[in-house]
């Protein structure tokens, strides 16, 4: 592990050692490209301090021992990129239905299918919200730069704890091999999952108003009954309607709850803009850059920079919508938060998608230009 | 040892009954093993945990067996059982699985497990096909078997599940049918035992698939006796060379015709050999032919060779499944590897 201080380190690097710092102590991964480094730097970290690092046979089986360990008390991670995504997606559902806590990060790579494997994008917005089958409410962060490589990651394991459910750090080629400053704490703060303190407890229900059950481990003497099938709250199957409907309301519920807790989004110029754009991720970086020339330039733009994508704040959206003229969103791909935007603003002002693909990541004249012609149209 | 009643078992180590398995299914007897298997080791139930994938094998110890169970995805249950068992040494881990879930979607974690040589014991159970999806080609179905996705036979071949885990390096490897409980229990208690990846085959009675797929017209209530007797008829175990002097005729046609014209010449050659008609895994519906000696049976082998009915004689140990233990070995075991790998970078 880093000591505390300033480091020169690469955004995967960072993101390792927030994972350690936060707790984590089982990694099971697979290598694939651009997230491989983290991998890496969990097989040299992660035995240093009592933790197990695992290389499996696929991330399938990585997502499935994540899960496994998870049950057995680890706070547990797994780091891939788009196909090693996609191969997770099943035991990802898995874990939202047995409300597993755990890490996945997807460093995203330019899809579909292996792309370009050593390019970023952001095409893994609505796979990240929407990849398993089923309904659930995905928790997904979204990191800026090295620094927030290390602080979202650490606030992932915090929310997967506090919410018992699975949070996906979506990262992307850029931000992982890209080498900043990164400033570690002497002290990081960590949440850890509720326990039982009695000799019995419902694993899958809860009269807690924060709808999250307790969380015992195997080997306790719970006997526990972990199914992905429909389950009551003792866990038994049950495959009755009201049983399953009550559990996935619930489930959803103690996330929407708190969407309060869970909404991070980081505002610039936003006080007087009439143009709002919004952007995530490395796609934000030359959207900021941007916005600041723009505003040197006397047009009146503002940045809202979402660190938190789901649940997608439509509600502080719907309210933006209120107080500007216009929206633009900047992302690497070809049109995926425009949609939930268009969704929040639901047609009282103008969106205006601004879309890369192709493993680029767009110049902040690119930007500055788009703002240019929205603020003419205004 | 005492016998203990029944109740002393449904009590102790099952819950959540009546179990959902069809009359005559192996698997409530493959639970009742390893309930028994666990009781005669004296395991701490609170410290076990049964892991299993998909199918009618993963309701075994879900929500059956009294202890921590983690019922997984199709196939996935040993990578599960990795990431726990990696955490948590203390735990005996067991997984079930079905010859579908463990040898074809969960092929890859099998051989990856057992290369691993990582501490879990695997029981997977073989009914020859995917049941509870309706009887569909499984990895171990046999050639020419007709299912609901081979209807005129299958075109593939069966692993030989306990060679395939041998070569990928389990240090226990045994295979029973469900018929034979008291070996299979002993053997559940080896595997446990062993430290290291155990593994299991259990070729098990399916009535409700098997009935098609080995063509059984009889009532449902005869099928489950009837696959009983077959497994017996068609595997012998490692060492125990079957007893006796007989061979098998595979009728040409009708199995009737057959026996009539077979029972009608050895009558006339007075032979003092037996026949009668018998289920075989590899062989189908066939004549057994049992002789006093072997002399005998020479000559009975030579008769039926001129049967017109018979289309072919084989010895008795001809296509019958080898049951037994296969593999007792020792490798460095996962866990403690991994151990190993802690105490080189400092960190225990
Ligand atoms: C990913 C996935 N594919 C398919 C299925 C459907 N499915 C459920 S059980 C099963 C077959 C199980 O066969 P086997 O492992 O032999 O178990 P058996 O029922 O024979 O005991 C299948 C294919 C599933 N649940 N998940
Ligand atoms: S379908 Fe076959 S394996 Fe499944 S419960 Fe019925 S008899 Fe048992
Ligand atoms: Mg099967």
């Amino acid at each position: 592990m880093l000591p505390p201080g300033k480091h020169l380190v690469l955004g995967n690097i960072a993101c390792a050692e927030g994972a350690i710092r936060a707790g984590c102590r089982f990694f099971a991964g697979y290598p694939i490209t651009p997230a491989n480094e983290i991998t890496q730097h969990m097989a040299e970290e992660l035995p240093r301090v009592g933790g197990y690092f695992l290389q499996m046979e696929d991330e399938i089986a990585s997502m499935a021992a994540v899960i496994g360990a998870s049950w057995a008390g680890a706070k547990a991670m797994t780091a891939t990129s788009g196909p090693g995504f996609s191969l997770m997606q099943e035991n990802i559902g898995y874990a939202y239905m047995t409300e597993t806590p755990c890490v996945v990060v997807d460093v995203q790579r330019s899809g579909p299918s292996t792309g370009q494997a050593t390019m970023p994008s952001q095409q893994d917005f609505y796979q990240a919200r929407y990849g398993a089958h089923g309904d659930y409410e995905a928790v997904v962060l979204s990191p800026w730069s090295v620094q927030e490589m290390f602080d979202l990651t650490v606030r992932a394991f915090n929310l997967a704890e506090r919410f018992r459910t699975p949070v996906i750090l979506l990262a992307d080629g850029m931000i992982g091999h890209m080498m900043e400053k990164l400033v570690i704490p002497e002290k990081v703060e960590t949440v850890e999952r509720r326990r039982p303190a009695g000799a019995s407890c419902t694993p899958f229900g809860t009269e807690d108003p924060s709808l999250v059950p307790e969380m015992p481990r195997f080997g306790e003497g719970y006997r526990l009954l972990v199914t992905g099938s429909s389950h009551d709250p003792t866990g038994r199957r049950d495959y009755s309607p009201r049983v399953m409907e009550a559990k996935l309301r619930r489930m959803r519920e103690k996330i929407l709850r708190a969407e309060g807790e869970v909404r991070d989004i980081v505002e610039a110029g936003m006080g007087d803009a009439r143009i709002a754009v919004l952007s995530y991720g490395a796609s934000a970086r030359p959207s900021y850059g941007a916005v600041m020339k723009a505003r040197k330039e006397g047009i009146r733009a503002g940045l809202m920079r979402l660190r938190t994508l789901w649940p997608f704040p439509e509600e502080y959206l719907s309210k933006v919508a209120g107080e500007v003229e216009a929206f633009l969103v900047v992302e690497m791909n070809l049109g995926k938060a425009v949609r939930e935007v268009e969704r929040a603003v639901h047609g009282r002002v103008e969106v205006t998608p601004l879309t890369r693909v192709g493993g680029v990541v767009p110049t902040v004249e690119e930007v500055y230009q788009a703002i240019r012609r929205v603020d003419e149209c205004l | 040892m005492p016998v203990k009643p029944l109740s002393y078992y449904r009590e102790r180590y099952i819950r959540h009954q009546p179990s959902p398995f069809c009359p005559g299914c192996g698997n409530g007897i493959i639970l009742n093993c390893f309930a028994r298997a666990v009781d005669e080791l004296g395991l701490d139930q609170d410290r076990i945990l049964c892991v299993s994938g998909i199918g009618c094998s993963a309701w075994i110890p879900s929500p059956h067996f009294n202890s921590d169970t983690l019922h997984t995805t199709h196939g996935r249950a040993l990578a599960f059982a990795t990431g726990a068992k990696v955490f948590n040494s203390d735990l005996t881990v067991v997984v079930f699985t079905g010859d579908g879930d463990g040898a074809g979607i969960g092929g890859n974690h099998l051989i990856h497990a057992a290369r691993r040589n990582i501490d879990i014991t695997t029981i997977l159970v073989n009914n020859l096909s995917y049941a509870m999806t309706g009887g569909q080609i499984a990895p171990t179905t046999l050639h020419g078997s007709r299912t609901i996705t081979s209807p005129y036979g299958n075109p593939e071949n069966p692993f030989d599940l306990c060679r395939l885990v041998a070569a990928a390096g389990a240090t226990y490897v045994a295979r029973w049918t469900a018929y034979h409980v008291v070996e299979l229990t002993r053997s559940m208690e080896e595997a446990i035992k062993n430290r290291g990846f155990s593994f299991i085959e259990v070729i098990s009675p399916c009535p409700t698939r098997q009935r098609r797929i080995f063509g059984f017209r009889n009532p449902i209530y005869e099928v489950p006796s009837r696959i009983m007797e077959m497994l017996v008829e068609s595997t012998y175990i490692r060492g125990r060379e079957p007893k006796g002097h007989y061979c098998y005729a595979i009728p040409r046609a009708g199995v009737k015709e057959a026996l009539e014209a077979v029972e009608t010449e050895l009558g006339r050659r007075d032979l003092g050999a037996g026949v009668r008609q018998v289920d075989h895994l590899r062989w189908g519906t066939v004549l057994r032919v049992d002789c006093a000696g072997p002399e005998e049976l020479d000559s009975v082998k030579e008769l039926l060779g001129e049967v017109p009915e018979v289309e072919r004689v084989v010895g008795a140990l001809e296509g019958k499944v080898e049951l037994g233990v296969f593999v007792r070995e020792r490798r460095p075991e996962f866990v403690e590897s991994l151990r190993e790998v802690m105490r080189r970078a400092g960190g225990v």
